[in-house]
Parts: structure tokens; C-alpha cells; sequence
């Protein structure tokens, strides 16, 4: 497979961007000024994300349509308002996450944004669950770009009027050269945000012109280190095809219905994890020391029983520490539990940690 | 002291009398990228030319760091396993890892110089 590069691959390149492949895309890790710089760029002015790799996938239909996706989907599609978002995910029959998505009301239907390791699968997974009664668009001549931080609603609404009047995971459509554009207040930073969905020709002009206004372009680098601050997960690591929801710690994001009805995909294991089976939990976890714990790091109990995995790790530049997460035994899960991790061969003190690491209020 | 000699493995050593001290290049600090970690090998510790004595961290991942000499460990740098981030700052100068008393002086002969370093550095950076 040859790598693709997204619309704005040779501004990015212009600005000093260094690459690595992600998901079978030539993507920015970070720019000339480093990760923890670009880390707290995001967190106290804003960030602009080019995840344009991600999969924005359009499926047409009526009420009918909401009664099928939720045969999939564990979220309350009857009820989602026009223009709100949802995160949530795709299952398997065991209950394992095959991706997690945010699901997006439109007026021709949903809109769902995928990862980019994983759009291609789900839309085979979507399209046999649907069958030929819904038109599915997975586009290609679309961009996503993220703005993050504090700044940046003052900064789009320069650029797009009326946008700071959006409220937390709700969208709109907005107008941008004559073009239509959609914009929802979400992100993957622990920040206020914006995500913006616009035509491939446009995103190059428009990502200029929030530069302009003071945004700062953010690689892959940092959306990792500021994801996990804010105790988000990353597909593929944090969660798979053999983590269920609730050994996730995503139980809230299954609609209370759903989780009391089923009727969906996984339920079975939803349930079973509900009604006193759930063995493991994600949890955040804090190194004593300056030690980082990263993915496959074995987590011990003070009496070196092997009780989890780390899933996750780095340095936060926010919090200035160490930060992990990962899953173990539901008896060690509480937070304040002490706990050993080792790393090359020696044991180091740690304890288990309530997530979000870094907390900022949304804008509701 | 003497002219710094340089490693393959991107680091570098500064002689004096029988002590060399070691540390990683500016090169190598930017390709590694913000460090958050630095682990150092035991004071007293016999190390041997291109082993493994110690480990950099940064935001993305962890490396190991490799002595290019010989020897036993006298002294090692605790400001930066205090403040890693100081070898960003200055990875040639304050920010040295280890000194190592060696045992066999011609080791050095076998590193590159600082032209020829960076020569080596540019061929291999991607």
C-alpha cells in the first residue's frame, strides 16, 4: 500500500513539519518547535490538528435508519437532536471495541467520524449491518481539521461568524468561500474546540487563515501527550478488539436505554460486565517517580502479584509528570491504590490514579 | 579539556588524563526531541565500549544510551535525571552523562572527529 498524504501535506511541509507514517498516511508529528511546546500551545492558546486521515463517513436515511444503526450502535439514536454529537463505537459479538467514533446528527442522516486505521473495516461492518437500504459516503474530498485550546473560539469566529455560539459536542452547518462547510464543538485535547469538515481545495486557504489569526499548527506528537492528559483513549492501545466498553471505563457513553434494552451488538458482554462478571478496569496510573511507563509496561501489586498491563504512557506537560493508563484487576482499581511498574527489569512505585489527569471545563 | 571525540551511536567524549566524559550530541538530543527521562548507570560500574549505559526518554520513546569507551563509572550527572530537560538545552556542555576511568586510551583513536561526525550525522539523519 503506498502512503496517502492528506490536502494540506505541503503546507505542513512549508512550516517546518516533520513526518512519520500513521495508519498508511504521511502525517506531521510535530513541527520546529517540539512536542511539549506545541503541548502547551494547545493548552493555553490554540492548536490547529490537521486529522484529515480520519474517516468522515455520511449514511442517508430517516427514523428507519436510527432503528438500525442502533443495532449497532449502543448509543440513543431516537432521541440525538439535530446537529448533536455522540461518541461511541463500533462492537463485536464478545463485546470487544471494534473502533470508537463520534456519531453526529445531520438533517440527511448521521454522520460518523472514524479512525483512520480502522474506516475501512468499519464501513464494511456499517454497510453489512445496513445492507443496500442506506446510501453510505465514506468522502475523500473532504478534510478535518481540529482547533484546540482556550483561544479558539475568539479565533474561528474571525474567521466563521457565529461559530462561538456552538455549545460542546453540538455542530452546524457554516459557510466558507461560497462552500459549505460543518463544524462541531469537539476535539481531542482535553480543550474547548472545534472540529471543521471542509472541501479538500479549501482546507490549505483556511488553515492559513486561522494560522494568521494566531493558531499554531499541533502534530501527532502532542495530540498524544494532550489526549492522554485529559484521559482520553487512543484506538488500538487503550482500547481493542478484546477490551470491552465497560472494562474501558466508557460505560457513560452507552445511553442509559440502550444499556438497560440491548439490542445490540455486544450487549451480552455489556451486561454480563454490568452484572458483577467485570474482572478488569482502565485506569489512570501515576508514577512516584519521574520513570515513564509506556505500552506493554506490566503492572504489579505490593505483593508483586502481576495484576495488569499499561496501555498507555509519556510524560504530560501540563501536569509536568509522569502519567499512564492501562487495566487492571478490578480489586486493585480504586484510585490511591499503590502499585509497582516494571520497566526494564526493575520494579517502580506507583499508584493508580482517577482519570482525567488535566481537567478544563467545556463550553455547555 | 581535549577535543571531543564522537561515537556512531551519537555520543561524545571529552578526555582528561585517564577520565573520559561522556554524553550524547546536539545531534542526537534533536532527533530524539524533548527528553523527559534519563536514567544513569551505578557509580562503580565496569561498562564496556558500545554496552549499554543508560536510557533517554523522550515524549515519544525511550533509547538507549551506549558508553564509546572501556571502564569503570566514577562520577555520574544527577542534575539531569533531576531536570532531563536540561539536555535539550546544552547536550555537549553541562548536561554530560557519565565519566568513565578507562582502561585503554586507543579506544578513542577508533571515534570520528567533530567534521567527520557531523558528516556522518547528516548521512544518517533520516
Amino acid at each position: 500500500m503506498t502512503t496517502q498524504k492528506t490536502a494540506l501535506y505541503d503546507y505542513h511541509k512549508s512550516l517546518g513539519a516533520k513526518f512519520v507514517p500513521f495508519a498508511g498516511y504521511e502525517m506531521p508529528v510535530q513541527y520546529s518547535s517540539g512536542i511539549v511546546e506545541e503541548h502547551k500551545i494547545t493548552r493555553n492558546n490554540a492548536g490547529l490538528f490537521d486529522v484529515s486521515h480520519m474517516g468522515q463517513l455520511l449514511i442517508e436515511g430517516n427514523e428507519n435508519l436510527a432503528t438500525e444503526l442502533e443495532k449497532i450502535i449502543p448509543t440513543d439514536l431516537k432521541k440525538i437532536k439535530l446537529n448533536q454529537s455522540k461518541y461511541s463505537f463500533l462492537m463485536n459479538e464478545q463485546g470487544g471495541i471494534y473502533d470508537d467514533l463520534i456519531i453526529t446528527k445531520v438533517e440527511k442522516g448521521f454522520i460518523i467520524i472514524l479512525n483512520a486505521a480502522c474506516k475501512n473495516n468499519d464501513f464494511e461492518i456499517i454497510k453489512n449491518a445496513l445492507g443496500s437500504k442506506f446510501k453510505l459516503t465514506l468522502y475523500k474530498n473532504l478534510s478535518l481539521v481540529a482547533l484546540q485550546g482556550p483561544k479558539s473560539s475568539e479565533i474561528l469566529e474571525k474567521t466563521i461568524n457565529g461559530v462561538s455560539s456552538l455549545k460542546f459536542m453540538n455542530g452546524s452547518k457554516f459557510s466558507y468561500n461560497g462552500k459549505d462547510i460543518y463544524i462541531t464543538r469537539s476535539g481531542y485535547t482535553g480543550e474547548d474546540g472545534f472540529e471543521i469538515s471542509i472541501p479538500n481545495e479549501l482546507v490549505e486557504d483556511f488553515a492559513k487563515k486561522l494560522i494568521v489569526q494566531g493558531a499554531k499548527p499541533i502534530g501527532l506528537g502532542a495530540r498524544d501527550t494532550l489526549r492522554l492528559e485529559a484521559g482520553l483513549c487512543l484506538y488500538g492501545h487503550d482500547i481493542n478488539e478484546s477490551t470491552s466498553p465497560i472494562e474501558a471505563n466508557l460505560k457513560w457513553a452507552i445511553s442509559k436505554r440502550r444499556r438497560e434494552e440491548g439490542g445490540f451488538t455486544g450487549y451480552n458482554k455489556i451486561r454480563s460486565d454490568m452484572n458483577g462478571s467485570l474482572a478488569r478496569l482502565r485506569v489512570g496510573v501515576n508514577p512516584t517517580g519521574k520513570i515513564i511507563a509506556r505500552e506493554g509496561v506490566k503492572i504489579f501489586s505490593k505483593d508483586n502479584e502481576e495484576i495488569g498491563l499499561v496501555t498507555s504512557g509519556t510524560f504530560g506537560p501540563s501536569v509536568n509528570r509522569s502519567i499512564a493508563m492501562g487495566y487492571v484487576k478490578l480489586n486493585f482499581s480504586k484510585p490511591g491504590t499503590k502499585v509497582l511498574l516494571e520497566v526494564r527489569g526493575k520494579k517502580y512505585e506507583a499508584n493508580i490514579s482517577a482519570l482525567p489527569f488535566y481537567k478544563k471545563n467545556y463550553v455547555r | 579539556m581535549s577535543d571531543k571525540k564522537y561515537s556512531k551511536k551519537h555520543e561524545w567524549v571529552s578526555l582528561e588524563g585517564d577520565v573520559a566524559t561522556v554524553g550524547i550530541t546536539k545531534h542526537a538530543a534533536e532527533m530524539l526531541g524533548d527528553i523527559v527521562f534519563v536514567e544513569l548507570p551505578d557509580k562503580g560500574k565496569n561498562v564496556e565500549k558500545e554496552g549499554q549505559a543508560g536510557v533517554v526518554e523522550s515524549t515519544k520513546a525511550a533509547s538507549d544510551v551506549y558508553t564509546p569507551v572501556t571502564g569503570e563509572i566514577i562520577e555520574t550527572n544527577q542534575s539531569i535525571v533531576d531536570d532531563p530537560a536540561t539536555v535539550n538545552k546544552d547536550p555537549e556542555g553541562g548536561s554530560w552523562f557519565f565519566k568513565v576511568k578507562i582502561k585503554n586510551k586507543s579506544e578513542l583513536d577508533e571515534l570520528m572527529n567533530k567534521a567527520d561526525y557531523e558528516k556522518f550525522a547528516k548521512e544518517n539523519s533520516n
